[in-house]
């Protein structure tokens, strides 16, 4: 008889159930048996007064570093990282060295995922050989691999007749593109978001165009071929009106949004400190107004991490010569929570934003408590007040904008397949 | 007025890194400063015990000839030790980082570091990074404060004030350092600031920072009481900011004939590196309103304040 524990007294919150309630949920072996009233009996019980109790959550915007940048992550650091944020899953992105365009790059990945034994890890293999944006790489084999989505993030697919090859290929093996939009002429040298910060500051911008042409010309190729598109870190307000409008025509196109892009503004580079740098940068208020406008309407399906380790000695340079990136996987939850919740989404919003849609997006069967389901499960404490203190992360870098703020709510305890492999002390 | 060696009571900053920062009462307290030190560089012996014993590294890591020789000469006049370098000369040609380089000098024991960086915020990393004092000599296209403060002094000691005069700034705006410092320090103390440009050289936003933006040099120059000229850098239009030198001379240089329409007692500025014929001809960069030379004699009066009021600040 496989071992059982009873979650009880939580306020189990699964939206593609479409159940918010106080709820017992029975776990047994590695999957959901029930969610009940009743009290089954259990070898193990977990009580979860004044706990969300949340499918395990996942963040499908990932970068681990590995192979070729452990200086930065390694799949097990973030894999650590992850649970110790609450997500029991994680998509990780293909720009590593090598990049993972093929076969053995994608299986070395789940097999170190494996040995780190944390977090579910789903592979995002790149559209083009090398990431280079000249030739497909072998997504048929690579989706056979394990791969789940294809994407050349960290560059965007310059020529538009290979982006459109792209979805075209992709949509064969039902696999999503995600895309890094920018246009790369536009951006030029561009650090920072180019408005009247960028000009007081001397440093040269990212205009929003650059952003939005790309999203345009996208969703657009998205119609064209009919195949699915998902926007990666989308930061402006003409991106997010462009995704609306998109959705509205038929496009089979997906948003994602960052917890920074919600939370902060060009501002934060007056300090002239790396640790605000990242790309597409931070914008201004009113983007920040619309992409949670996004959210409320639904026009941005997901919330993601964009995590991006860098290691310390990188980001203590002048900000021009830092590279772009911030870590999100143990901020973004608590960062989400107190910065939406009630203003944004509710619960129920909050946590489709990091279960089921996320899931749909890559099309995998997770982010729910339905019986039978894999028991992955996040217990989350929605009152606490506490600090983030980088020093106690457990990713290899330290590179988080949201150092030092105070915020509410945290994962307290995350179950994967059953067994809890992340508790707060 | 300051007493020469006098602690400047009201003066509260370790570092000088913009104007942007500065109280219009803290631009006074160093443009007053710099009057009082401006007489030591008209003694026979050019040099006062003011900073004897203090340490002043000249840390020019993009090239520069005028500024670096101002501010050296200033340090010598205050009788602190100088040590300069550059950056074929240093270990950062050897791939040591900024703060490391910085923290090593700091370790041999250096009150003020002055700072020249191509990167813009370069001066706030070691800021943040050091102990001593940093004073920003031009970070990139952000600020050059000192650049800015002398433009200002030469500016009130022609006209007697700075308040409500109309100051104009021509040419590449998005990518001058002496723009911005112009432009935060002349508002501050009640000047109107205008700027005049090719659109592709006026940045973003600009308007925000209190400016008034022209494109048309006719309209531009009968408002002004003064015209500072920026030097236009030739690389830019290789990069496609504007289509030839010999369209940019004809249209936005500067040339006797257009200040015709000029105001009585305009005065003309140029930071320097002058490109003669293109932005300023030579008649109006040698003729009777130019103050160019002005501009270079004050920066030094102007750097040996603000060295000492940064070395009077820590105590």
């Amino acid at each position: 008889m496989a071992k059982t524990t009873l979650i009880e007294n939580g306020r189990v919150i699964c939206p593609g159930q479409g159940i918010d309630k106080r709820l017992n949920l029975l776990l047994a072996g590695g999957t959901v048996a029930e969610l009940t009233e009743g009290r089954p009996e259990a070898d193990e019980t977990i009580d979860a007064t004044g706990l969300v109790v949340a499918p395990g959550l996942i963040d499908m915007h990932v970068h681990l570093r590995e192979p070729g940048l452990e200086g930065a992550e390694t799949i097990a650091t973030g894999s650590a990282a992850a649970v110790a944020g609450g997500f029991t899953t994680i998509a990780c992105m293909p720009n590593t060295e090598p990049a993972v365009d093929n076969e053995a790059g994608t299986e070395f990945i789940l097999l170190q995922a494996e040995r780190a034994a944390l977090a579910r890890i789903y592979p995002v293999g790149a559209v083009t050989k090398g990431r280079l944006g000249r030739e497909l790489a072998e997504i048929g084999q690579v989706s056979r691999a394990g791969a789940v989505a294809f994407s050349d993030d960290g560059s965007p697919i310059h020529n538009a007749e290979i982006m459109r090859r792209g979805l075209e290929y992709a949509r064969m093996f039902d696999r999503v593109v995600i895309e890094h939009c920018e246009d790369p002429d536009l951006s030029g040298d561009g650090v920072m978001n180019e408005g009247t910060m960028s000009t007081i500051l001397g440093l040269p911008g990212i205009p929003s165009a650059s952003e939005e042409v790309a999203i345009a010309r996208n969703i657009i190729l998205a119609r064209l071929t009919g195949a699915r598109l998902h926007v990666a870190h989308v930061s402006t307000a003409g991106g997010v009106e462009l995704i609306r409008r998109g959705k509205a025509a038929g496009a089979l196109v997906t948003a994602e949004v960052t917890p920074h892009h919600l939370a902060l503004t060009d501002e934060c580079v007056r300090t002239y400190d790396p640790v605000f740098k990242m790309n597409p940068p931070l914008r201004t208020a009113s983007d920040v107004a619309a992409l949670r406008d996004g959210l409320r309407d639904g026009t941005i399906d997901v919330i993601a991490s964009d995590h991006a380790p860098h290691p310390p000695e990188s980001k203590q340079v002048e900000f021009s010569q830092a590279p772009f990136g911030v870590i999100g996987l143990e901020s973004m939850l608590p960062v989400a929570i107190t910065e939406l919740i009630d203003e944004v989404l509710d619960w129920p919003g909050l946590i489709a934003t990091l279960t089921v849609a996320p899931a749909a997006v890559l099309g995998i069967d997770r982010g729910t408590l339905r019986p039978g389901a894999d028991a992955d499960v996040t217990l989350i404490r929605p009152d606490q007040r506490w600090t983030l203190d980088v020093d106690r992360f457990r990713s290899r870098s330290r590179n988080c904008p949201f150092h030092g703020r105070e915020v509410t709510g945290r994962a307290v305890r995350t179950i994967v397949g059953g067994t809890t492999r992340f508790r707060a002390d | 007025m300051a007493q020469l060696g006098e602690p400047a009571l009201e003066w509260t900053r370790k570092h000088l890194l913009g104007l942007e920062d500065l109280s219009a009462e803290e631009l006074n307290i160093i443009l007053d400063t710099a009057e009082s030190f401006r007489e030591v560089s008209t003694r026979k012996r050019k040099k006062v015990p003011t900073l004897t014993g203090k340490v002043v590294v000249l840390m020019f890591v993009e090239p520069s000839t005028r500024t670096v020789t101002s501010f050296s000469l200033a340090a010598g006049r205050l009788s602190a030790d100088t040590v300069s370098f550059s950056k074929g000369g240093s270990s950062i040609s050897k791939g040591e980082t900024l703060v490391d380089t910085a923290r090593n000098i700091e370790a041999m024991g250096c009150d003020v570091i002055v700072l020249r960086h191509s990167a813009p915020g370069a001066p706030h990393l070691l800021a943040r990074n050091l102990e001593c004092s940093v004073v920003n000599a031009g970070d990139g296209a952000h600020e050059h404060p000192t650049q800015g403060l002398l433009d200002m002094f030469t500016i009130r000691e022609r006209k007697g004030h700075i308040e409500g005069l109309t100051v104009g700034i021509c040419g590449d705006i998005k990518y001058s350092r002496v723009a911005r410092s112009n432009i935060w320090g002349l508002t501050k103390l009640g000047a109107r600031v205008v700027v005049c440009g090719p659109a592709t050289l006026i940045p973003d936003g600009i308007e925000e920072m209190g400016v008034e933006v022209f494109h048309d040099l006719d309209e531009f120059i009968p408002q002004c009481d003064v015209i500072n000229i920026l030097r236009i850098q030739l690389e830019r239009q290789k990069s496609g900011l504007f289509p030839s030198i010999r369209e940019y001379a004809r249209v936005f240089g500067i040339n006797s004939e257009r200040l015709e329409r000029a105001k009585d007692g305009l005065l003309i500025m140029h930071p320097g590196p002058m490109n003669r014929g293109i932005e300023i001809t030579p008649a109006v960069a040698d003729g009777p309103h130019s103050v160019v030379l002005d501009q270079v004699t004050n920066g030094l009066a102007v750097r040996m304040a603000v060295l000492y009021l940064v070395c009077g600040a820590k105590g």
